[in-house]
């Protein structure tokens, strides 16, 4: 994990600018921008079907926008496929939690140290000198990842036979191994119940003081959204109806048609 | 002896780590290692040498080569018959163009020609996933099988079309070739594949084995957190068709000492994914329960209604063979897609909480 | 170089100087491709309406000819022997959906794949148990002469089997598309849930579809023995069924017979022109390499519904 560094919102890391992403004859973005800025939290939201999970798939490379570019770091980016995403630096969970059923809840984190592992194939095959030392250090960093989320306790269990509330914990946990500059949550709080959803909120807001991670989430709770993030761009039918801080989104008349006309909140 | 691991603290990441982390777990492996050793070579006789223990020893390591990439990787292939042949042939060429050359470093570089073709068929596994992969080694299947049968460059223009295992030492010991006791080519065969299996535990306890099974269990959430499919497939294919290149050339060196392409055809596949199905799918000890399986079954399905008094036709015990091995697989698939290593390892876990029921 | 072109042209120069009896080799490909068609049309059934890629369909074409004969030498005349068969195999599909499918359900579908391995094992050894292993002569009195159509030698008894094919195909299609069965199945096929929902047991479904599948594989296994005898073989034409779905698409039923036309051409044409050179006999794998260079282009086949990937 990142060393703890002052909670500052700086330059800006990740920039949006009229993103448009088309499935067949389904627009599911048209013409979206945004920005977000280092250390800060920044939530996307909007009703059932606007195009949150599409943006999420489009910044860390799982869709190719049809239009439109997207800077991350000062480097507009080209087609990229997610794996590169996740070498520079950007990780993120999922709205149905995909971890790795068959491994235990250890072996998912160690996942997210993947890319930081180097040793070559013949010392995996000995699994001895240097491949153990860094097989050491890295369960290390994952204890540590452990113990922030505090799920000791089922280290070892397969990740299938754990609760869906814990196993969202856990899949967090593989995308924090990953030390990653930009985190990027889907719904980290569908379907949980209020003592989990309370953790969870704790549970993002130190990632983002202590080390200083930049998050972008996407997410239904009104309330919780309203509270913990920075700013709050709202998306509805694939465009971009409202963008801002909180109390300013929250009393855009454009986004309480929004939210009134589908009944959801 | 009790099975506790109560009071044995792991004071470090190393000894969690470890392969048999609980103390009676390393002691029986120690047992059994003796008796493979040193028991079986004096008990055995050259019959139960030969016709059980030598041939359990080769599927064993073609089990572990398919489950890798198969019960690791999640890549399903009908080609290991295939890749055994392409080992067979690749040793055999090597042995008798370098006469010189130590048979282990024959045995080692067919596997590596066969990993590399391996890696050949295994390139549309980019494009293509589940059945359609399936469907695609059995390009490898026919076509190997083929191209071995056909050229005859492969068996040195041998007109029968048969490879012969020319006779080759290890130590001052012949290990292939008539010459050779069915003691030594235990003793080499099993040295062979307690080393393989010891390097296949490795690899899917550290970081290889854990980009395998991020593949196999969610691909697109495994290229999310920065594991390149292709290259990690391509390497389970290097992998899995070096294990099973390797098994091709100890079947034709060790176990039958000469033999022809059609011993590696489409049956052979089917027979070693049987092993894995039921062996434990992900389980490096379930590849060898399953080869143990499907060596005893014939065996007992033959001595079992002679025994019995009624004895039956061949053809009979060949098609209860199949029915067999048939209606075992749905019925592993159903009750425990696990197979044998799952038995074993809740009757392990049974033993740690014994005499508590829970 | 020279070699290399030679085996590459050489070949092309033939089918330029005898145009006649190139269109010959592409009649009789065109006629074996119905005939896989026929079989690789089982498969794409009952993938269609249960997601299930049944590797046993071949074993359900050995059964069912094997059964057939069998029914025949016992003394049934033909049409009692044809009832019998089919009977058994809407028996065996009652079977397979109770022990096999209904425990199975929502399973990953790579083991119900092999779970379908395991079932065609069982039915090879217990058909073959039954009715006993030897080559078995199959007559149904379809005559083999060959007849002239302007100046190409035709085979009678393919171009039944072609009549045959299309006819059984035709009959699908209309029952797919105009009974209130058809359209219960292709809503399982788009949606299990929501065919639950509007109240299709999805266990009477995957019978009917077993059985329809059951029904094709008696129809390839008669028209396939009669070509070639009925013996255990005829399991293994089904393995050239499966190069014809990844061609077609596992889903489409016009690729399946689109499919199986191209590899019983491409198979033809290339044996006859260029095989002999390189030894002969790559009927065993050709359709899977040409199959395989397909798949590179497009991995969804040709009919295949485009797979849109989504997280």
């Amino acid at each position: 994990m990142q060393h703890a560094a002052p909670r500052t919102i700086g330059e800006t890391l990740l920039k949006v600018e009229d993103v448009s992403l088309g499935f067949g004859g389904v627009k599911a973005l048209s013409g979206v921008s945004f920005d977000v800025r280092r250390g800060e939290i920044r939530a996307i939201i909007g009703p059932n079907g606007a195009g949150k999970s599409s943006m999420l798939n489009c910044i860390n490379g799982f869709y190719q926008p049809s239009d439109g570019r997207i800077t991350y770091k000062g480097k507009a980016r080209g087609a990229m496929r997610p794996y590169e995403a996740a070498r520079d630096g950007i990780a993120r969970t999922f709205q149905n939690i995909a971890l790795f059923r068959g491994m235990s809840t250890l072996d998912n984190i160690m996942t997210g140290r993947m890319l930081k592992m180097n040793r070559g194939f013949l010392w995996q095959c000995l699994h001895w000198g240097p491949a153990q030392k860094e097989e050491i250090e890295h369960r290390e960093a994952v204890e540590r990842v452990i113990d922030f989320l505090e799920i000791q306790a089922i280290r070892k269990v397969p990740v299938g036979r754990l609760p869906y509330g814990l196993q969202k914990r856990v899949e967090l946990g593989r995308a924090l191994a990953a030390e990653p500059e930009l985190l990027l949550l889907d719904e980290p709080m569908a379907g949980m119940n209020l003592e989990e959803k309370e953790d969870m909120c704790r549970f993002i807001l130190d990632v983002n003081e202590q080390f200083g991670t930049t998050i972008a989430l996407i997410e239904h709770d009104m309330g919780v959204v309203m509270d913990i993030s920075d700013r709050v761009v709202v998306l509805e039918y694939g465009r971009k109806i409202a963008d801002g801080v909180p109390d300013e989104v929250k009393a855009d008349p454009k986004v309480i048609d929004a939210y009134l006309g589908t009944g959801h909140g | 002896m009790i099975y506790r691991e109560a009071g044995q603290y792991k004071t470090s990441y190393a000894a969690d780590q470890a392969i048999f982390p609980i103390l009676q777990d390393r002691i029986g492996l120690a047992i059994l290692l003796l008796v493979a050793f040193v028991g079986a070579p004096l008990v055995a006789s050259d019959y139960i040498l030969s016709t059980i223990l030598i041939p359990f020893l080769v599927f064993s390591v073609a089990a572990l080569g398919l489950n890798i990439l198969t019960g690791y990787c999640g890549q399903l292939s009908l080609g290991t018959g295939g890749f055994m042949a392409c080992g067979a042939y690749a040793a055999y060429k090597f042995a008798t163009a370098f006469p010189e050359l130590n048979i282990v470093f024959v045995f080692l570089l067919s596997g590596g020609v066969t990993a590399m073709v391996g890696v050949v068929f295994g390139v549309p596994s980019l494009r293509i996933k589940g059945f359609y992969l399936a469907v695609a080694t059995l390009a490898a299947q026919f076509f190997l099988i083929w191209l071995f049968t056909k050229v005859p460059w492969f068996v040195n223009y041998s007109p029968s079309g048969v490879i012969s295992a020319p006779p080759r030492s290890v130590f001052g010991f012949y290990v292939t070739g008539i010459e050779a006791t069915s003691h030594a080519k235990y003793i080499f065969c099993l040295s062979f594949v307690a080393l393989l299996a010891l390097v296949a535990k490795n690899l899917v306890r550290g970081r290889v084995g854990r980009a395998w099974m991020a593949i196999r269990d969610m691909d697109i959430a495994a290229e999310i957190i920065g594991i390149r499919p292709l290259h990690t497939k391509l390497l389970a294919f290097a992998v899995s068709s070096f294990y099973c290149g390797v098994a091709g050339a100890l079947w034709a060196f060790i176990y039958t000492s000469s033999v022809e392409a059609l011993a590696f055809d489409i049956n052979r596949s089917f027979q070693i994914l049987f092993m894995i199905i039921i062996g434990g799918l992900g389980s490096i000890l379930g590849s060898f329960l399953g080869a143990a399986f499907i060596v005893l079954l014939p065996i007992l399905l033959n001595a079992g209604p002679t025994a019995m008094g009624a004895p039956l036709s061949t053809s009979t015990i060949a098609h209860l063979e199949l029915m067999t091995f048939g209606a075992l697989i749905v019925f592993f698939l159903i009750v425990e897609p696990h197979g044998l290593a799952r038995l074993w390892q809740i009757g392990k876990e049974k033993l740690r909480l014994w005499p508590f029921p829970h | 170089m020279d070699a290399v072109l030679d085996f590459l042209f050489g070949p092309l120069k033939e089918i330029w100087a005898y145009p006649t009896f190139f269109v010959e080799v592409v009649v009789g490909g065109l006629l074996t491709g119905v005939m896989y068609s026929l079989v690789a049309l089982g498969f794409v059934l009952i993938f269609k309406a249960s997601g299930v890629f049944n590797f046993a369909q071949g074993a359900m074409v050995l059964s069912a000819a094997l059964s057939f004969v069998g029914f025949n030498e016992l003394g049934a005349p033909l049409w009692l022997a044809l009832v019998l068969a089919l009977a058994l195999m809407i028996g065996l599909a009652f079977v397979i959906e109770r022990v096999v499918l209904r425990p199975l359900v929502n399973q990953a579908p790579i083991i119900l794949f092999m779970a379908t391995i395991g079932v065609t094992f069982f039915i090879d050894g217990f058909f073959q148990m039954l009715w006993g292993e030897d080559v078995k002569r199959l007559d149904v009195g379809i005559p083999k002469d060959p007849i002239e159509i302007s100046g190409v030698l035709v085979n009678t008894f393919d171009i039944v089997a072609a009549v045959v094919a299309g006819t059984l195909v035709a009959t699908l299609a209309f029952f797919f598309q105009s009974t209130r069965i058809g359209r219960a199945l292709r809503a399982v096929a788009d949606d299990h849930q929501a065919a639950q929902s509007v109240g299709i047991p999805l266990q009477t479904i995957w019978v009917i579809v077993w059985s329809v599948a059951g029904i094709v594989a008696l129809v390839a296994g008669i028209m396939w023995g009669s070509k070639l005898g009925v013996q255990f073989s005829l399991a293994l034409v089904a393995l050239k069924a499966l190069p014809v779905l990844i061609l077609g698409g596992f889903t489409s039923i016009p690729g399946a017979i689109i499919g199986g036309l191209i590899i019983g051409v491409g198979e033809k044409v290339a044996e006859v022109f260029w095989a002999e050179k390189i030894g002969g006999g790559i009927e065993d794998w050709f359709a899977y390499i040409l199959a395989l260079f397909f798949l590179m282009f497009r991995p969804q086949g040709l009919f295949g519904e485009r797979i849109i990937e989504r997280v």
